[in-house]
């Protein structure tokens, strides 16, 4: 459960301010699939960035399954990323020196969980993505589909709540691009909570609620 | 998380550039083994020294005239009158000083040597048969000083095989007649090889008797007494007593230097640990450059790799992992620089001492540890900047860097 109170994010740039967002309420329940659309500039990668703890709010509460998340420390704020966010980026963000594999099992290296259980994870992540055979393939040998489904494979093995996806197909083709969104989409139907941002109508106007931001603030909500 | 992962990911991400790491492990390498190397050379020479000198014989008392304590005040010292040591001092120190095993008063000089067209000019020393028991003189041929005579002065000599070379050539110099100053000496021996002593050259030399040296070069003092302590324990005690003889035959003034050749050991030994304590300190500058350089590498690998820190952040690697992360890199640099610059220096001291075999250069058992700590400290301290630059990029930003 996610809900955001009278959010606002104000960027202090050489000398005045940027309001990026203002006044936001939002609140999205467990396993729903929300696309934020809205034009570059609108505030939408702002909003994102905040529900995934990367960024807190100027103002407002963000409350994320009943816990108070503009207060924590920097600390307790790597411990949510890790264990209840997963996130999908445009360019994919996978490390060119790792393998598939590799790239799979990073968060869970630093989570600390034990060599052989974090081999029997990535399997299943690898596995669950369609690419168990690419696992000690390096990112420059895989497609742009493949990167992205790796990449989403890792976002899933530390078995989140949420799942943020900023523009997960910007960077393919409509081929490898509609592979990503079905699997991301199985996953929401697993229950997990998917949050697709872009400013792409096809892509957005598929998710079960869709809103349209602009200039900072919601303009239009399907759910209301 | 598990350190071993730690140093995985962190080795992992070494390889993954790997001219740039090389470049900086030769960077620690080098200054490792320059550490080893200088302070091998110094520790060398200190061997080198101290072992020439304990092959004069280890339980020597050394006695020259004037006191060594004023020897820097030149001024007050000419004001004084130091009295010579004399022959019949030598033969005072022999009978009252029980501890010495053997007494042999020494008179050198410079003088000009001659066999036929052959001269040159050459040391002399003039001594009694105790020197060549005390110095373990050999010889080759012919016998040394006669004993049993200090006042006589026969025209006596033995010399050295270099300087026999010099003045006979192919020619065997025993029984022949040389001339040595106004006089002539019959050569009656000749001994083997000695080799270099403290830079000068034992086999270039001649000996006669003291007396005859005396009146060669026309004085009465002695330029020194060299006596043989029975024991090494007795040394200090018999230059005590050596000390109080002289008094008493000086009329009570201390006017002789009595030093042990422990002690000439000790100084040099001191002297040249400071010579090796400062060529590690010249040294340890190119470790601290070397320091230097893993720093420029690992802020170029922050800022090469500023999105995988923002990926990592927004994995859920908090600060402090970040901190560690490029510490254990930082440190993996120096330690493995450090280890090939053992490898260096150890292979560097091994081929010195394959071309110069004489020169004991040892690497000093302090100088590898201390060599390997101070690189990894260095490595540590200057990864320090660079991890927490990388600690504390914002995600955001990171993640959206071109």
């Amino acid at each position: 459960m996610i809900e955001l109170r009278g959010v606002r994010r104000v960027f202090e740039l050489g000398g005045h301010s940027v309001h990026a967002l203002r006044e936001i309420n939002l609140e999205v329940p467990r396993g729903e699939y929300l696309s934020v659309m809205g034009p570059s500039g609108s505030g939408k990668s702002t909003l994102l960035n905040i529900l995934g703890c990367l960024d807190r709010p100027t103002a407002g509460t963000y409350r994320l399954d009943g816990d108070e998340v503009g207060s924590l420390d920097e600390k307790t704020l790597s411990h949510i990323r890790g264990h209840r966010i997963g996130f999908v980026f445009q360019s994919f963000h996978l490390v060119p020196r790792l393998t598939a594999f590799g790239n799979v099992e990073l968060p869970m290296v630093f989570a600390g969980i034990p060599r052989s259980e974090r081999a029997e994870r990535v399997k299943t992540a690898l596995r669950s993505v369609g690419l168990l055979e690419r696992a000690d393939h390096q990112p420059a040998q895989l497609s742009g589909g493949e990167r992205q489904r790796v990449a989403i494979a890792r976002a899933v093995v530390m078995s989140p709540k949420v799942l943020l996806a900023d523009e997960p197909t910007g960077n393919l083709d409509s081929v490898s691009g509609g592979e990503v969104v079905a699997l991301l989409e199985r996953m929401n139907a697993e229950g997990l909570t998917l949050i697709v941002v872009t400013h792409d109508s096809g892509l957005g106007g598929r998710a079960h609620r869709r809103v349209r931001m602009a200039d900072g603030v919601v303009i239009e909500d399907s759910a209301r | 998380m598990n350190p071993l992962d730690l140093v995985r990911f962190s080795a992992g991400a070494l390889t993954g550039h790997r001219l740039r790491t090389g470049l900086s492990l030769l960077g620690v390498a080098i200054g490792v083994s320059s550490v080893i190397l200088l302070t091998s050379l110094g520790e060398g020479a200190r061997i080198y020294v101290t072992g020439e000198f304990s092959s004069l014989g280890t339980n020597l008392l050394i006695i020259t005239p004037g006191k060594n304590e004023t020897l820097g005040d030149v001024g007050l010292r000419g004001l004084g009158v130091t009295r010579e040591m004399t022959l019949e001092d030598a033969e005072q120190l022999r009978r009252r000083v029980p501890q010495l095993r053997a007494v042999a008063p020494i008179v050198l000089g410079q003088v000009r040597a001659r066999y036929g067209e052959r001269e040159r000019v050459t040391s002399i020393a003039g001594t009694t048969p105790e020197f060549a028991a005390m110095r373990r003189i050999h010889m080759r041929t012919g016998r040394y000083l006669p004993a049993g005579e200090t006042t006589l002065g026969q025209r006596v000599c033995v010399m050295g095989p270099k300087l026999e070379r010099d003045l006979f050539a192919s020619e065997s110099a025993l029984g022949k007649m040389v001339q040595i100053g106004d006089e002539r000496f019959r050569v009656i021996g000749v001994w083997a090889p000695r080799g270099v002593a403290l830079g000068s050259d034992l086999d270039e030399v001649a000996h006669v008797p003291v007396a005859a040296a005396l009146r060669m070069f026309n004085r009465e003092g002695l330029s020194e007494i060299h006596a043989e302590v029975v024991s090494h324990e007795e040394i200090e005690a018999a230059r005590a007593k050596a000390v109080k003889v002289f008094k008493d035959l000086h009329e009570d003034v201390e006017d002789v230097t009595v030093v042990t050749q422990g002690s000439i050991v000790g100084s040099l030994t001191k002297i040249l640990g400071a010579l090796t304590a400062g060529l590690a300190g010249i040294a340890a500058v190119s470790l601290g450059v070397a320091g230097i350089g893993i720093m420029n590498v690992m802020l170029v690998s922050v800022s090469e790799r500023t999105r995988e820190i923002g990926l990592l952040k927004a994995l859920g690697v908090t600060p402090s992992q970040v901190i560690a992360a490029f510490l254990v890199e930082a440190a993996l640099l120096a330690s493995m620089g450090g280890l090939a610059g053992v490898l260096f220096g150890s292979f560097g001291t091994r081929l010195v001492r394959s071309l110069y075999p004489t020169f004991p250069m040892t690497p000093p058992e302090w100088a590898v540890g201390a060599a390997l700590g101070v690189s990894v400290t260095v490595g540590l301290l200057f990864g320090v900047l660079p991890a927490w630059r990388a600690s504390r990029l914002d995600p955001v930003a990171a993640l959206q860097k071109r």
